[in-house]
């Protein structure tokens, strides 16, 4: 047989089989967790392990809605992640332009401590950053969390940053200097609207994870006006239940913005982790 | 339009010296390519003029004005780089007009210009085009076009037809070569290929480790090259260097065939270019050879031959030939056109 034939039915279906196999793997909690949502509080245990409830309500959203501070978590946690996502970009940006464009002293060393930074389990570190916020008077504020997801962000999120700006031909802001550019202005002009992908990349990136961050949540904050969500997410675990049904309902209601995100920005993405791998 | 001086130019990174001692004048107007091989530092001159890399000493004029320390943007000069490094998201007319953009132009003037550097370069049709949607020469145009739109002092080219296939090159060659005849602007150019620098030069600089070794026009460096390196990388097909040595008045080849040249006592070596060989009768001529491959290009032939004692000679013969492969004929020097060079590999200029 050709090589270049055509490939065989059979080979086409097991590839869509595994695809499909690790699909339903990654996606299945996702499922369980809108089920659970829509599914009244009375028929959780009696309904067994049905894939869908026998019958189907809106309370749970409901009841988070009006009855938790939910609201309150959840526009803490766009705040949080925003403010984390948008520092980060533009600290990671600046520093995986000088990583890639300059020669410097040192520049080595740093980019390994940088790794370094990443080496340690968070956990071995959280009694040191808690003395360092509390030292600086920003327990309880949603600033501390800024501060420190942006810390452990900006490692990852210059190295990516600098590949990106690596992909981007020297030649171009030579070209623009020689036309009459400043360095910044080449930048600003020519560099920085072809790395739109890249920081779009970087900005989903630090988005996700500072949205899903708990450790450093739980420790940092302990009043209920500053709890993000995740954290927000506990109290509806109480001392002698689990309100499942509005946990899940706020788990919908949490998924919505990393959603829409993604959504804006999937088509610089999938150009942007390319385009920065590959030269050219 | 400007005139340009380089005077003791030398290129450091850290301890490692990589240029020294340039010096270099260029009048108005004229067009100077830089040639030489690969590594010879003839791309970082260049840089330096165009203020993309700092001179470690000596001194750039521009109007016998110093530069070394004004930024690129300050220079007014415009460049073509081999990339071409046309802005990706830009259309082409933004991209020729990009320079008087940023220099605050009327939109108007702009308009005008882009224009009218579009005529010249047959780029009419193009203008709103963005660059992944053209081809190879097209690119190249709107690189010249980006150049021509603003009327620098000088224009210098980086190896600017070394990413186009054979045919389109030749094109562009003539298309530059015209370019310069209308514009009459300084330009300076690199390239490492010497048939462009041949055909397109006023002056030619050919450079080797960081250092000049000849400057002059075309056929001077042909027909006197300064030294073996000259001499070896100007003229295609390269010119034969064999050994001699001096016995008696007359310098003898390896193989002890003599060549009727006496060389004074300095010449160690003998070049000979492939066009100055002629092919005779076996009994005649300085030596006699076997031709090994007879390349046919319709307008020459180049017989390669092997010598005993002496290896490989090239020999060009204008036309065709009747020449076959194991062939036994005499090779003879036309000894007037030839050249000797000393242990330094300088040129020896004799009395003939």
């Amino acid at each position: 047989m050709s090589v270049f034939a055509k490939p065989a039915v059979g080979w086409t279906i097991s590839k869509y089989i595994v695809l499909a196999l690790y699909l339903a793997f990654a996606l299945f909690p996702l499922y369980w967790l809108l089920k659970i949502s829509v599914t009244p509080e009375k028929l959780i245990y009696s309904d067994g392990v049905a894939l869908w409830p026998s019958e189907v309500t809106l309370d749970n959203f409901k009841s988070v809605l009006l009855y938790t501070d939910f609201l309150i978590y959840f526009k803490n946690s766009i705040f949080v992640s925003f403010g984390t996502a948008a520092l980060t970009t533009v600290l990671a940006a600046a520093a995986g332009y000088a990583f890639s464009r300059f020669q410097f002293r040192g520049k080595k060393i740093i980019i390994g401590i940088m790794l370094i930074t990443q080496m340690f389990p968070l956990l071995i570190i959280i009694a040191p950053i808690y003395r360092i916020i509390s030292g600086m008077g920003l327990l309880n504020t949603l600033t501390s969390l800024i501060v420190v997801y942006t810390a452990f962000n900006v490692p990852f999120a210059t190295f990516l940053m600098q590949s990106f700006f690596d992909g981007i031909p020297k030649d171009l802001e030579e070209a623009a200097m020689i036309d009459g550019c400043t360095r910044l202005q080449a930048v600003r002009k020519v560099v920085f609207p072809l790395t739109l992908p890249g920081l779009a990349a970087t900005l989903g990136f630090v988005f996700t994870a500072a949205w899903s961050e708990l450790l450093f949540a739980i420790m940092l904050i302990n009043s209920n006006d500053k709890m993000t969500f995740p954290v927000g997410l506990l109290t509806f675990v109480s001392k002698f239940s689990v309100d499942w049904g509005q946990m899940m309902a706020a788990g919908v209601f949490a998924l919505v913005p990393s959603c829409l995100f993604f959504i804006f920005i999937q088509r610089y993405l999938v150009q942007g982790l390319t385009s920065g791998a590959v030269k050219g | 339009m400007s005139n340009i001086e380089l005077r003791e130019i030398s290129k450091s990174y850290g301890d490692v010296e990589v240029m020294n001692d340039i010096n270099l004048e260029i009048q108005d107007g004229e067009f100077i390519v830089l040639v030489g091989p690969s590594g010879c530092g003839k791309s970082t001159l260049l840089r330096m003029i165009a203020g993309l890399e700092p001179i470690t000493a000596g001194d750039l004029l521009f109007d016998d004005e110093l530069v070394n320390e004004l930024a690129p943007r300050d220079r007014d000069i415009a460049m073509v780089f081999q990339s071409y490094a046309l802005y990706p998201h830009m259309d082409v007319a933004r991209n020729m007009g990009f320079s008087l953009e940023i220099r605050g132009e009327k939109a108007q003037i702009i308009d005008q210009r882009t224009q009218k550097s579009a005529d010249t370069l047959g780029l009419k049709g193009l203008l709103d085009r963005l660059p992944k949607a053209l081809s190879g020469g097209q690119r190249q145009r709107v690189a010249m076009g980006r150049a021509i739109a603003r009327d620098p002092k000088a224009f210098l080219f980086d190896e600017p037809l070394s990413n186009l296939d054979a045919a389109l090159r030749v094109e562009m060659r003539l298309e530059i070569a015209k370019l310069h005849q209308r514009l009459g602007a300084t330009m300076i150019y690199v390239t490492h290929d010497q048939v462009e620098a041949l055909t397109l030069a006023d002056r030619i600089v050919v450079l080797n480790e960081g250092k000049i070794q000849q400057i002059g026009r075309p056929l001077e460096l042909y027909q006197s090259p300064a030294n073996l390196f000259v001499a070896n990388f100007i003229g295609s097909p390269t010119m034969n260097i064999f050994d001699v040595k001096q016995v008696g008045a007359e310098l003898q080849l390896v193989n002890g065939a003599l060549i009727g040249m006496s060389g004074g006592g300095a010449a160690v070596s003998f070049g000979i270019r492939p066009e100055h060989i002629a092919i005779v009768a076996q009994d005649k001529g300085h030596v006699v050879g076997t031709a090994e491959v007879v390349e046919r290009l319709g307008s020459d032939s180049n017989i390669y031959t092997q010598v005993e004692g002496l290896g490989q000679v090239l020999i060009r013969h204008h036309g065709n030939t009747e020449l076959n492969i194991g062939d036994k004929f005499g090779l003879e020097f036309n000894v007037s056109a030839a050249h000797l060079f000393d242990s330094d590999g300088i040129r020896l200029t004799l009395d003939k």
